[in-house]
């Protein structure tokens, strides 16, 4: 694959999940996780829904607890110490289903206001950053208006470059373009592959199977709260393992 | 290949186990919902002896309480210095608190009846889900009934009255086709000439099939507040619609007249409605002519509660998507079909939570009324019992027993309200 | 060149003032207005005809005639000998008081209750919402009246102060509570108390010049300085210099007992504390319920978005939550504000002497003019109403959210 060549993976390990469980009261949720991450790597989980995938991504930057194992990320152990929360989400960038932009804010404002308060970046300079960012993933015109008067693609790519903008070095996607209309997928995934191009490490929570072959590097198969399966793309398309994984690629491949 | 490390299928799947002991159970519960910090800590601290103090300092009240006696100072004996409430006071003056002083008190069971029925009345209306519709028509007759049952007199008035209605609902009916204002107008026009016609058989009359009739001055107590709340309320409804509807109309000189009537209404506090009704309501009327002043007061009141009712049954209106009001246009529907098949079925459930907070705040107001010197629960409490000679300085006993009734009704409407919009919501889904 | 003829003009039926489309609303508006006005002259002919027999006649002149009563409290100078215009004056200044130190105190009440019962803490939760419904649920003349009992027959009198060894005490040696009402101390203003108080006038404004300062240095430099404390030092540290510096110009001037009652100090009668509190804790409940729902209804998805950038809880809440929930929070809280206003009508049970009490109590049953005292009445609350309401209709414009 030529996009192989160009995204190169090191063996600098950026995650490390081992035997994480998570229950939500008495429904266990996550089971036994294990999970390496290298930097530079391109992860898509997929499975069906209330298979625990976004609740997965949602413990490694510490949105939600997780009750027992480990999560290291960029050497920093996952704790209840503050410090320790800031250190990991101020290396992981998230972006969400629902975009979550700052509604009473300008895309600017929306894009400088964690660089200013949280990296206490001089605002100008801020400014210069989200510029950055917003040419980046195609928007920069809309700078002055705000979320409320933007098209669902453009402002999930606001949400993207509002994350960029924090400098990560780990980027989760929660189910990015499953709350956009078909004609905006394609647009918020040309700025994924874009930054995928660019040795970003990211996990992305995905249905779109297209973006998982073409920019994945594995492909992580959850059901009932664990890992059923994972593989490269070519393999874990073509020649899946599990009956689990069968069924599921049938039912969102096969129509 | 780093790549080679990760190919991984799963054999077996892992089964659900239990949360870790710390996780689950009264620990978990505790831990987050009272300990989970130093600061929590100590709020629950603090609020646990807060409500260690008030309990500990309120319970010798209730338990030494005297519920048998005659007085307040015979009740201070029986208490011989130890801390009590005098609650005799509720037991000996039960019957002034709630039917009021002068209500003759062999016909107790009238008003008593009246309130029975009012919960088979309202059933059907709340709880349309669970009793068949058929019982509305009790729900239509209830009023009729309620009134002879209350005021008593020649069965006469509440038969005329309800024919009246019926007179002017098959005018509606005959007339909608030309114009809904208008229809709404003439059937008004009609029900209210038979009413006055009527008059001329019902007063020669009145002792036939009569029953001992009771003037309103005589009625007192918590009675008063009910009737008042159950009356205001559900003459108000088809008021607010009629407020609410104008204010959304085409037509300027209508709309205007809504909008000055209800923005004047919701300006001025109920208060000086009820000064209106109290001395100024008579300037007004026919030389002559000399209303009661409880239907006075309802009247003022419902002119209050249709006012607010009308702005909460217009963001019903608001609410609903534009798309109804066009398919309504696009069947063909005429303006009173669409209103009356289409938009308010669907415009009033939405705003049934919002009229019960107003029918809640319209009982809660309906004690004002002791400021014009009625004699409702508290101007009960405030005139004939405290006044008396036996006990005065009953203070805690009787406030906290009115505060009661009110919390028991309102918080009771107030659930039911929630509920109810629970239930609305997943309708809608 | 071609004549263009009108369409022919069809003949006018009476029958199209109903179904014509073009003439109906005319028709209805016009019958309308007709009955209308119809009422109107009914019910004023009525009503000239009544006053024509009991020999009466609407007329404003009794405002500037004595008003021949005396009002306790009187935020101008006001005697028996003042005009019914001024007693009315009075009034609205005592309405204007209440409802004032009433909003403040509500939206105190209101705020903290509306937050604790989002705390995490169960407890504190469960007793707000105790607090929010026990409110709510009970007729806010109830609690008028409840809070006016103590104030007027669970306080010891004046008397109970007194004797070598009195059955009550004076809470700090400067609060007494009677049942004639609460005894502070009073400010004395020496000389020189003046720039004591335009010190701490200076103060306020230089805390905010001070947070704007830090904002703008954290903008400029990324450089976060502190503003809790320091904002507490500028407040109060220049003005108690300034007045020691001075030799304390402003004394106090304590209530001491004088003869049957307690003299000096400021006197707050217990009929105003007893509407103030009734209908501050009274719509604190409803004010505390629409911060509790102007919270809430901010999306979860903000606050994970805001934690997700590495935001701490309280910034989250002063710059993503706060501004967002005010919106909601505020419209709702100035018509609380309006409800207070109205309900402080109800000072009439506790003997207040606010506008109702003087315009629509006394002078309406001195004069005997009830049609123009009520009127009267009516177009104070509703002027304060309009007013009101226009307020919150530019706010309301103001912070609409942007959207296409």
């Amino acid at each position: 694959m030529a996009a192989e060549t160009q995204m190169k993976v090191s063996d600098q390990v950026a995650v490390e999940i081992t035997k994480m469980n998570k229950w939500y009261g008495a429904f266990h949720v996550l089971r036994d996780i294990d999970l390496t991450v290298y930097q530079g790597e391109r992860i898509v989980i997929a499975g069906p829904s209330g298979s625990g995938k976004s609740t997965l991504i949602r413990c490694i930057n510490a949105l939600e607890e997780h009750q027992k194992g480990s999560i290291t990320v960029d050497g920093t152990v996952l704790s209840n110490d503050i410090k320790n929360i800031d250190r990991i989400r101020s290396e992981v960038g998230m972006v969400f289903q629902h975009f979550n932009l700052f509604p009473h804010l300008t895309i600017l404002e929306n894009c400088t206001l964690a660089p200013i308060w949280v990296r206490k970046t001089p605002k100008r300079e801020a400014e210069e950053i989200a510029m950055h960012f917003l040419e980046k993933v195609k928007i920069p015109e809309q700078a002055d208006k705000y979320p409320g008067q933007l098209s669902g693609g453009q402002q999930q790519r606001v949400a993207i470059a509002r994350s960029l903008c924090m400098r990560p070095r780990i980027m989760l996607f929660d189910e990015p373009t499953s709350a956009l209309d078909p004609e905006m997928i394609s647009e918020v995934l040309d700025t994924m592959i874009e930054l995928a191009e660019e040795g970003m490490t990211m996990l992305c929570v995905t249905h779109e199977m297209g973006f998982a072959r073409k920019v994945a590097n594995r492909v992580i198969f959850m059901d009932q709260g664990q890992i059923v399966e994972q593989n490269e793309p070519e393999e874990f398309f073509n020649n899946p393992q599990s009956e689990r994984t069968k069924l599921f690629l049938s039912q969102i491949l096969g129509h | 290949m780093v790549q080679e490390h990760f190919a991984f299928v799963r054999s077996t799947m892992l089964p659900e186990a239990p949360p870790p002991a710390a996780e689950r159970g009264v620990v978990k519960w505790l831990r987050e919902n009272l300990f989970s910090s130093a600061a929590n800590t100590l709020l629950t601290v603090v609020s646990l002896y807060v409500v260690l103090q008030i309990a500990s300092s309120a319970a010798p009240w209730f338990l030494n309480g005297v519920w048998d006696s005659p007085s307040l100072t015979a009740c201070r004996d029986i208490l011989d210095g130890k801390m009590g409430g005098c609650f005799a006071v509720l037991s000996e003056r039960w019957n002034q608190l709630l039917f009021g002083f002068k209500y003759p008190s062999e016909l107790y069971w009238r008003p008593g009846l009246a309130f029975v029925l009012l919960f088979i009345a309202g059933a059907p209306l709340l709880f349309y889900k669970i009793f068949p519709s058929k019982m509305l028509i009790f729900t239509g007759l209830y009023p009729f009934i309620a009134y002879w049952l209350i005021w008593g007199g020649s069965v006469l008035v509440p038969v005329f009255a309800l024919l009246g209605v019926l007179l002017g609902a098959f005018v509606y009916k005959r007339t909608v086709g030309a114009s809904a204002g208008m229809a709404v107008i003439a059937g008004f026009v009609a029900a209210l000439i038979f009413w006055m016609l009527s008059g001329f058989i019902t007063g020669p009359m009145e002792n036939v099939l009569a029953i001992e009739p009771v003037p309103s001055r005589d009625m007192g107590g918590f009675m008063i507040n009910l009737m008042l709340g159950v009356v205001c309320v559900s003459l108000s409804v088809p008021f607010g619609i009629a407020l609410a509807l104008g204010r959304q109309s085409s037509m300027p000189i209508i709309k205007w007249i809504c909008v000055v009537f209800i923005e004047f209404i919701r300006g001025v506090p109920l208060i000086t409605l009820l000064f209106v009704a109290n001395v100024v309501l008579a300037y007004f009327l026919p030389p002559g002519t000399s209303f009661d002043l409880i239907l006075r007061v309802i009247i003022m009141i419902t002119m209050f509660a249709s006012a607010y009712i009308a702005e909460v049954i217009r963001g019903g209106l608001a609410a609903l998507p534009r798309g109804q009001y066009e398919a309504a246009d696009s069947l063909g529907l005429d303006y009173a079909q669409a209103m009356q098949l289409i938009i308010l079925p669907q415009a009033l459930k939405i705003s049934i939570p919002g009229i019960v907070n107003v029918a809640v705040g319209l009982f809660k107001d309906t004690t004002l009324v002791s400021v014009i010197s009625m004699f409702d629960i508290v101007g009960m409490i405030r005139g004939p019992i405290l006044a008396s000679s036996e006990w005065n300085g009953v203070y805690w006993e009787l406030f906290g027993f009115a505060a009661l009734l009110f919390f028991i009704t309102c918080y009771g409407i107030s659930q039911y309200s929630q509920w109810l919009e629970r239930q609305l919501q997943t309708d809608h889904r | 060149m071609t004549t263009v003829s009108d369409p022919p003009k069809a003949s006018f039926q009476l029958s199209q003032l109903i179904y014509d489309t073009r003439y109906r609303s005319y028709t209805f508006q016009f019958i309308a207005l007709m009955l209308l006005v119809s009422l109107m002259a009914y019910l004023g002919a009525n009503l000239v005809h009544n006053l024509a027999e009991q020999g009466q006649n609407i007329a404003f002149g009794f405002l500037a005639e004595p008003a021949g009563y005396d009002i306790n409290q009187r935020p101008i100078e006001y005697d028996s000998q003042s005009s019914h215009m001024r007693a009315s004056v009075v009034g609205v200044l005592n309405t204007l008081i209440v409802a004032f130190l009433g909003c403040i105190t509500a939206t105190l009440l209101g705020v903290t209750a509306g937050i604790l019962r989002l705390s995490p803490n169960w407890l504190v939760r469960k007793l707000m919402a105790v607090y929010v419904e026990a409110f709510r649920n009970v007729p806010v003349l109830i609690w008028i009246l409840i809070i006016f009992t103590i104030m007027t027959a669970m306080l010891p009198a004046p008397s109970a102060f007194r004797g070598e060894d009195p059955s009550s005490s004076m809470l700090f040696g400067s609060f007494a509570f009677t049942n004639r009402g609460v005894y502070t101390p009073a400010p004395i203003m020496g000389p020189g108390s003046l720039v004591v108080v335009l010190t701490f006038i200076a103060s306020i404004f230089g805390v905010f010049y001070y947070r704007r300062y830090a904002t703008n240095l954290l903008f400029d430099t990324g450089k976060l300085i502190p503003t809790g404390w320091p904002s507490l030092v500028i407040l109060f540290v220049p003005t108690i210099l300034i007045y020691f510096i001075l030799g304390r110009p402003i004394g106090l001037d304590y209530p001491a007992l004088a003869g049957f009652n307690f003299q000096g100090g400021i006197h707050i009668r217990g009929s105003l504390i007893a509407l103030w509190f009734a209908l501050a804790i009274y719509t604190g409940a409803f004010i505390a319920e629409n911060v509790r729902a102007g919270i809430q209804a901010v999306s979860k998805g903000q606050t994970e978005a805001a934690a997700s950038l590495g935001m701490r809880p309280r910034r989250i809440m002063n710059l993503v939550i706060l501004p967002q929930a005010l919106r909601v929070i505020i419209p709702p809280l100035i018509s609380q504000y309006l409800n207070l206003t109205k309900n402080s009508s109800l000072a009439i049970a506790v003997g207040y002497m606010d506008v109702t009490g003087t315009l629509g109590g006394i002078t309406l049953n001195q004069t005997g003019r009830a049609i123009e005292c009520v009127l009267m009445l009516m177009l104070f609350y509703l002027t304060i109403s309009l007013a009101i309401s226009a307020v919150m209709n530019v706010y309301n414009n103001a912070i609409k959210l942007k959207e296409r």
